[in-house]
């Protein structure tokens, strides 16, 4: 069955060069590349190289515009806001990645579960995705959120029960439009176990669209955190986190707008460069959507 | 046509009995024992065992959960959504009290993302691949990744505060409405806009536009009459399915405005630990979605003979 598997690749290969505008879609790539990088260095080097603390108050330097000594200002309390910014990045990129990863897990294994266990289970866990993508996603996040407490610990527990059940969709069809092919066929006359089945012969077909959802998921998992956050669900005080910073400062909106400004921004920022990753990705190498599109265009 | 109505009509009501137990049992994810929490975080203070134990009884929570559960149930079915712990007032008057406000923005928000989508999204595609389309896909792009919430302070900061021109925060007028509806609008926008682009392009390479074309109809012609009506039967569907987008945006828009509505009116009962009012509002909201979703599968296949009649499963 080994032997199957280099022709898939160059059969990507040979997708992943044919995929159209290429220069452009290297461009997005590139660009969403470039500004997740720097996202990635402002939240490992900001906080070493920041002379101030993110949480010490500093009454007399309240609501102070963006200076020399304050690049972004400072907010009610004192607190230099680039600071709180790069910690603030920590706390979204590693709460986003954790959740985009326990919805995948979960996912994955429901969707699995669901294209190999026979028709019964199929049924109950086709079931249990529909009823999960029935209620409008933040809506169920904010309920468990809340019912669970206030804490960034629940969030990331109420966007894990809420998200993954699109992974199951996605992996199960991709399941479902492989099984028959001959390779599978054989290894299943051959008695290959099921989980030999799944790692050898299921999962290298289901990295490429699982890694796109995933990419792209990224980006709406910060959306999320950070409007959970902004509702006072996530992050307590005085953790820095972007959408508690833009909580804090709606009431200084006049007098001190680059409060509520600098975090929407970085929220933006990383949306977009996630966004842009997983357009690129999903361009580059996931031949099933290019062969998609080539077909609804012919 | 009779067999596959009758599989969805099954599965319908599977999702729903499925949406309705989940819905109730929120509940049980309390740490603790639900009824002493909430006591506690009413009154700040430990409430005593007795007072617990009448708290149970008054709301039935003493009860096994299947009876619980069907009991909440039948009375849902009759339009029964129980009282509120905190205030005394049946949620069901309290959802209908609110969701005018959020239908309303719904509404307003469905028709500014229209406006700024249909005519973006054909221009992209009369336009593929040129500077325009490119930044107007950027702006789009722009648009779904900025959090609505700040969207909203930002507007009210220039629109409001700065030129004057709305109201802070409320509901009631015109006024009011405007600056959510562009919050709420804009997010939904930049989708649709991908959407409209994409079946414009679609629409615009099929035979019969090439046979308006050859016939000597004009250029402008072909696309808005030809083309365009064709190119918009997939997003009549889309902004059905936006329906979600709009929910979950009400949650957080409408307290940025300050505009009392469904989503005002969850998330107080969240952080109040209003069960009752919780179970109500993700109740109406989960079962609106569901069914909204099914009457835009139907319109789909009324709008567009080609789609299959069959259970698409």
């Amino acid at each position: 069955m080994a032997a199957l598997r280099p022709s898939t690749l160059v059969e990507r290969g040979r997708t992943l060069l044919a995929s159209r505008p290429l220069g452009r879609t290297n461009a997005a790539v590139r660009l969403g590349g470039a500004i997740a990088g720097v996202l990635v260095v402002f939240a490992l080097v900001g906080p070493s190289v920041s002379p101030y603390d993110p949480t010490a108050q500093l009454l007399e330097a309240r609501l102070e515009g963006p200076s020399l000594a304050h690049p972004l200002g400072t907010d009610a309390l004192g607190r230099d806001i680039a600071t709180r910014l790069a910690y603030g990045a920590r706390v979204s990129l590693a709460l986003a990645v954790a959740a985009t990863l326990v919805r995948l897990v979960i996912g994955t294994t429901v969707g699995l579960l669901a294209a190999t266990g026979g028709r019964l289970v199929d049924t109950v866990l086709m079931r249990l995705v529909d009823v999960q993508l029935a209620f409008p996603g933040l809506v169920l996040a904010l309920v468990i959120a809340g019912v669970l407490g206030p804490s960034l610990r629940n969030v990331v527990i109420a966007l894990s029960l809420v998200g993954w059940a699109s992974y199951a969709r996605v992996v199960r069809g991709s399941v479902l439009s492989i099984r028959e092919r001959p390779f599978v066929r054989s290894a299943k006359l051959h008695g290959t176990p099921w989980h030999r089945l799944v790692r050898r012969h299921l999962l290298p077909h289901l990295v490429s669209p699982v890694l796109v959802l995933a990419t792209l998921n990224v980006g709406t998992v910060v959306l999320a955190v950070a409007g959970l956050s902004y509702l006072g669900l996530g992050a307590q005080p005085p953790t820095p986190e972007w959408g508690t910073m833009i909580a804090n400062g709606r009431n200084y909106l006049r007098a001190a707008p680059w409060i509520v400004t600098a975090p929407g921004v970085a929220i933006m920022l990383t949306v977009i460069s996630f966004n842009l990753l997983g357009d690129g990705l999903r361009d580059a190498l996931d031949p099933d959507h290019l062969e998609d599109r080539q077909r609804r265009r012919t | 046509m009779l067999r596959p109505l009758l599989a969805r009509l099954g599965s319908l009501s599977a999702v729903l009995v499925g949406v309705s137990m989940v819905t109730y049992g929120f509940v049980f994810l309390t740490p603790g024992d639900p009824a002493y929490t909430i006591l506690r975080e009413q009154r700040q203070s430990p409430p005593s065992e007795s007072e617990v134990a009448a708290f149970r009884a008054e709301h039935g929570l003493d009860e096994p959960f299947l009876v619980q559960y069907s009991a909440w149930l039948t009375d849902a079915l009759r339009g029964d959504l129980g009282m509120s712990y905190y205030q005394s007032e049946p949620v069901t008057s309290l959802v209908l009290a609110h969701l005018p406000n959020t239908l309303e923005l719904a509404l307003a928000a469905t028709v500014v993302s229209l406006l700024l989508a249909v005519p973006t999204g054909v221009i992209s595609a009369v336009h593929r691949d040129t500077w325009i389309d490119r930044t107007s896909q950027l702006v789009a792009l722009l648009g779904v990744s900025m959090p609505n919430f700040w969207l909203g302070y930002l507007l009210i900061l220039v629109v409001s505060l700065w030129l004057g021109l709305t109201p802070v925060g409320g509901a009631g007028t015109l006024a009011h409405l405007v600056l959510p509806a562009i919050t709420l609008g804009t997010g939904m926008a930049a989708i649709v806009t991908r959407l409209v682009r994409a079946s414009m392009l679609e629409v615009l390479e099929e035979a019969y536009v090439d046979t308006a074309r050859s016939k000597g109809v004009r250029e402008r012609l072909v696309v808005y009459k030809h083309a365009l009506r064709n190119a918009l039967i997939p997003v009549v569907t889309i902004v059905g399915l936006q329906f979600g987008f709009i929910i979950n945006g009400a949650v957080v828009v409408e307290g940025v405005f300050q505009r009392p509505g469904l989503g005002t009116l969850l998330v107080d009962a969240v952080f109040a630990r209003d069960y009752p009012i919780v179970q109500g509002v993700v109740l109406v909201t989960a079962v609106a979605f569901v069914l909204t979703n099914q009457l835009v599968d139907l319109a789909y296949v009324a709008l567009d003979p080609r789609v299959d009649r069959g259970d698409r499963s």
